[in-house]
């Protein structure tokens, strides 16, 4: 039987009876667009199973990166079931418009978009399986569903009589799905707001978890790839003679974007990848040069750009004192600590691939055309993600291995190397920002302006344009936005291409663009003499939460408080993707140039909280992420080639630099924000501003070069 | 034919003698909890135990296995300090991605099994070789403390 109603205009939930027995609900989230075919069918890949041993399933769309997604969507639904959360399981969804990311319309992770999109359809899914489980004991037991109530996995009548969940899950099912299930109060949360332990800890320390790279076929081979060394290059002519004398070798695959070998393993085609003579044409960009794109970057900011913000007048103000500086952040690769794989299969009746994907949906979309088969067909399962910060939503790894397997027939499982991985573009846009500040003669900010050059993520994502001002909001964010009451505030952007495909980085151009904009107004509260948190302070009175998480991180971090000899603080703020996080960073830098960053003291308001310990995780995760980009790493170009390859010419933050980092919870009864990638800009600007307490020296550029802050 | 013992069991595999530990685990014998981070030793993802000593498998040729005793995650909870680490990373919620934490157990629990209480400079010195990008170094020095403590016990 099915039955079906609509909550809201896009909200729609059904119920059908499992083959075994038990309570299956499914829900099209808002998004979907399958909503009234989904009305009358059977669907296994419900969102959520009660089976009659008692065992909650939930199901979920969403890909686990380590941002905790595979817990908190169980959490949402369990609080509002009343669940026993020992009971509560979680499986990964197959892709399905069902499962479709309610703020992107596609089924896809990513923007920190999991909890703010599912926070109330997941909890509605919840509410609704449990108003049909009480109104099965009430009927089995011939009560007024007013007199019984769920409790951890139990309906429970006034009389005292108790049923299990997988005790009423058949008759549940058979109950009318309620037309508005009603929510709990906030104050009788028992698991929303907890502290719970991830559910998918116990495989990630036994070696069971499986991720894309883990995946084995029978018949399979493992791919890997010769591309070319320069954006838009081909290959000219290709000599596999060797390559196929490698033990293990099967096939060489030419593809336009590359030359493929296919062996029996990963290092027989290894070998035969690197024995391949390959006589590439580096096409239009073999003289790309990072100093190049400094260069083109940095004039641009010389023009006028497109306006994407303009409040007064930047022209005619008058300051008493003005300041001009020209900031830049480089490329970055994401270096997912799992190199970027895929396994595909191209069958007769279709297509299957495994990989761990942030794009579920998007890319059933894009494979169907690689492989000639309806979307229907392509069916795509999502492996544990081994990191994905934005990389994994891109296609280029699943229509490489989709493509070699319907070449060779077979399932292959396409693996880049690491060097692979770190030159296969994609990369956080390099960025130039030139502003200009004017203080009033009491050092109050009159004006404010910045022009931004970088390329566009929209325009080169293949699903976004750019709109109509002109302005790729992804590169302005973080500057557009300046909370600070400034009356003359102009925001220009300039989009340059130096032909380098980029992409979502974790927390986008907020990754680059706070750095620059905290920076610059540390030099602004500098210029007026003012303490740096007392100036930020006195400029949000009209931003009640950027100022509640500045307060909340300089009290914790003692802020004006002595420091040992040779500490120094810098401080940060910064909203994005709904949450607002502020930073204190302290640190020493050495008579060599060298940075320490001692500790990192973080204040978050991201509304009302799910899972507050990954929370707290998660801002000291993107912190880190942070810190490798100031301290270390950027990828450069020269004669067209990226001149990085490993983690040896790429360095990212190791044990042995590790920071203390102290994460605090502003109290809120706000919705939720994302919490995936927020805690990532104010890194950057609270270790530049306590290096220019220590030296007086303004970091305008990332990353760091110690040489620069050496003693002379 | 190499003959292999891993994980206390005695393994024949027809692999090319220079083919890297990591890929005789997990493309000959299909054990997958060895990772394969960057191939070069910077890493940490592919650390395995051989004869007790963390050693990075993707660039140690099965051939220096001969004769030793390759141990991988897949039997940590067999050992009382693997046993231990791991209890100490599941009591700590220490994954986020998860990829790099077979090879930081590993790179722990040889640690731990040659100093029964290491200091925190000792642990940045076995430890530093394994990168975390989703960056749990807190949560892994509070559970290697931890795990310490408990073996102590």
């Amino acid at each position: 039987m099915t039955a079906a109603f609509r909550p809201s205009r896009r909200d729609f939930l059904k119920t059908s009876a499992l083959a075994g027995g038990g309570l299956t609900l499914g829900f099209v989230l808002p998004g979907s667009s399958r909503i009234a075919q989904a009305a009358t069918e059977f669907k296994p890949n419900a969102y959520l199973r009660i089976a009659p041993s008692g065992r909650i399933t939930v199901v979920c769309g969403l890909s686990e990166m380590g941002q905790g997604v595979l817990t908190a969507i169980p959490m949402l639904v369990a609080e509002e079931l009343d669940a026993d959360w020992r009971r509560v399981r979680v499986e990964q969804a197959p892709v399905d418009q069902a499962f479709n990311n309610p703020i992107f319309g596609m089924q896809a992770t990513g923007g920190s978009t999991s909890v703010r999109g599912h926070w109330e359809p997941m909890r509605k899914a919840g509410a609704a399986a449990r108003e049909m489980l009480v109104a099965a004991a009430a009927r089995t037991w011939k009560v007024p569903a007013g007199e019984c109530r769920a409790e951890r996995g139990v309906v429970i009548h006034k009389s005292g009589k108790k049923l299990s969940y997988g005790k009423l899950a058949s008759a549940a099912a058979k109950q009318k799905v309620p037309a508005k299930p009603s929510l709990k109060d906030p104050k009788d949360f028992t698991i929303l707001g907890h502290g719970l332990r991830r559910l998918d800890t116990p495989a990630k320390v036994n070696g069971s978890a499986k991720f894309g790279m883990d995946v084995r076929l029978p018949g399979m081979l493992t791919a890997v790839m010769a591309r070319p060394p320069v954006p838009g290059g081909k290959a000219l002519s290709v000599d596999d003679a060797k390559a196929k004398a490698v033990k293990g070798v099967r096939q060489v695959i030419q593809l336009p974007q590359g030359v493929a070998v296919l062996a029996d393993g990963y290092w027989q085609a290894l070998q035969g990848r690197d024995a391949l003579e390959i006589k590439w044409d580096d096409g239009p960009h073999a003289g790309l040069s990072s100093e190049g794109v400094t260069q083109m970057l940095t004039e641009a900011t010389t023009q006028e750009g497109k306006v994407g913000r303009n409040e007064g007048d930047v022209g005619a103000a008058s300051a008493a004192k003005t300041l001009d500086a020209v900031y830049e952040a480089p490329y970055l690769a994401h270096a997912c600590m799992e190199p970027m794989n895929c396994t595909a299969w191209v069958k007769a009746d279709g297509v299957e691939i495994w990989a761990g994907t942030q794009s579920q949906g998007p890319s059933q979309g894009i494979l169907s055309q690689v492989a000639s088969v309806e979307a229907a067909k392509v069916k795509v399962n999502t492996m544990y993600l081994g990191g994905g910060f934005g990389r994994r939503f891109a296609p280029d790894f699943t229509i490489d291995a989709t493509l070699l397997s319907k070449i060779s027939g077979k399932p292959v499982k396409l693996v880049y190397t690491r060097e692979d991985d770190m030159r296969a573009y994609f990369y956080r846009p390099a960025s130039v920002t030139r502003f200009r500040g004017g203080l009033d003669a009491a050092g109050k900010p009159v004006l404010f302006s910045a022009r931004v050059a970088s390329p566009s993520i929209m325009a080169g994502s293949g699903f976004m344009k750019i709109p109509p001002n002109g302005v790729d909001s992804f590169a302005v964010e973080g500057v557009e936005d300046l909370p600070y009451d400034i009356p003359n505030l102009r925001v220009e952007y300039s989009r340059q291409e130096p032909g380098v495909q980029v992409w979502f980085w974790r927390s986008v151009g907020h990754s680059q663009n706070i750095f620059f904009s905290e920076s610059f107004v540390d030099e602004l509260a500098h210029a007026a003499g003012k303490d740096p948190y007392e100036f930020r302070r006195d400029l949000l009175s009209k931003q009640p939460r950027y100022k509640g998480a500045l307060e909340l991180a300089a009290q914790k971090a003692g802020w004006g408080s002595p420091l040992p000899n040779g500490m120094h603080r810098g401080i940060a703020v910064a909203q994005s993707f709904g949450s607002y996080v502020a930073e204190v960073a302290e640190v020493s830098v050495g008579a060599d140039g060298q940075v320490k960053v001692h500790r990192l003291v973080a204040a978050v308001d991201c509304g009302r909280t799910v899972n507050p310990t990954i929370i707290k995780r998660q801002i000291e995760s993107a912190i880190v992420f942070g810190l490798s980009a100031v301290l270390y790493s950027r990828i450069t170009f020269k004669d067209g080639r990226v001149e990085q390859g490993n983690f040896d010419s790429y360095p990212v933050l190791r044990m042995d630099e590790m920071p203390k980092v102290e994460v605090h919870i502003v109290p809120s009864t706000e919705a939720p924000g994302g919490i995936g990638e927020p805690g990532l800009p104010a890194a950057a600007p609270a270790v530049t501003n306590a290096i220019f307490a220590a030296t007086g020296k303004r970091i305008r550029r990332l990353p760091i070069d110690p040489a620069e802050l050496k003693k002379a | 034919m190499i003959s292999l013992n891993v994980n206390g069991k005695a393994m024949k595999v027809d692999v090319a003698p220079d083919t890297p530990i990591l890929w005789v685990l997990r493309d000959a014998l299909g054990m997958t909890g060895t990772k394969f981070g960057c191939g070069m030793a910077l890493c940490g993802a592919c650390t395995v135990h051989l004869d007790g000593a963390a050693t990075r498998s993707c660039v140690t040729p099965v051939s220096a296995a001969a004769g030793k005793k390759i141990t991988t995650i897949e039997a940590m909870s067999a050992s009382k300090v693997g046993k231990a680490v791991q209890a100490a990373w599941v009591k700590h919620d220490v994954p986020q991605c998860g990829y790099c934490q077979s090879g930081q157990i590993m790179s722990a629990a040889a640690l731990l099994a040659e100093k029964a209480k290491p200091s925190d400079a000792e642990i940045d010195a076995a430890m530093s070789g394994n990168v975390c990008r989703c960056g749990t170094y807190n949560q892994i020095r509070a559970a290697i403390h931890d795990a310490a403590a408990h073996l102590k016990a």
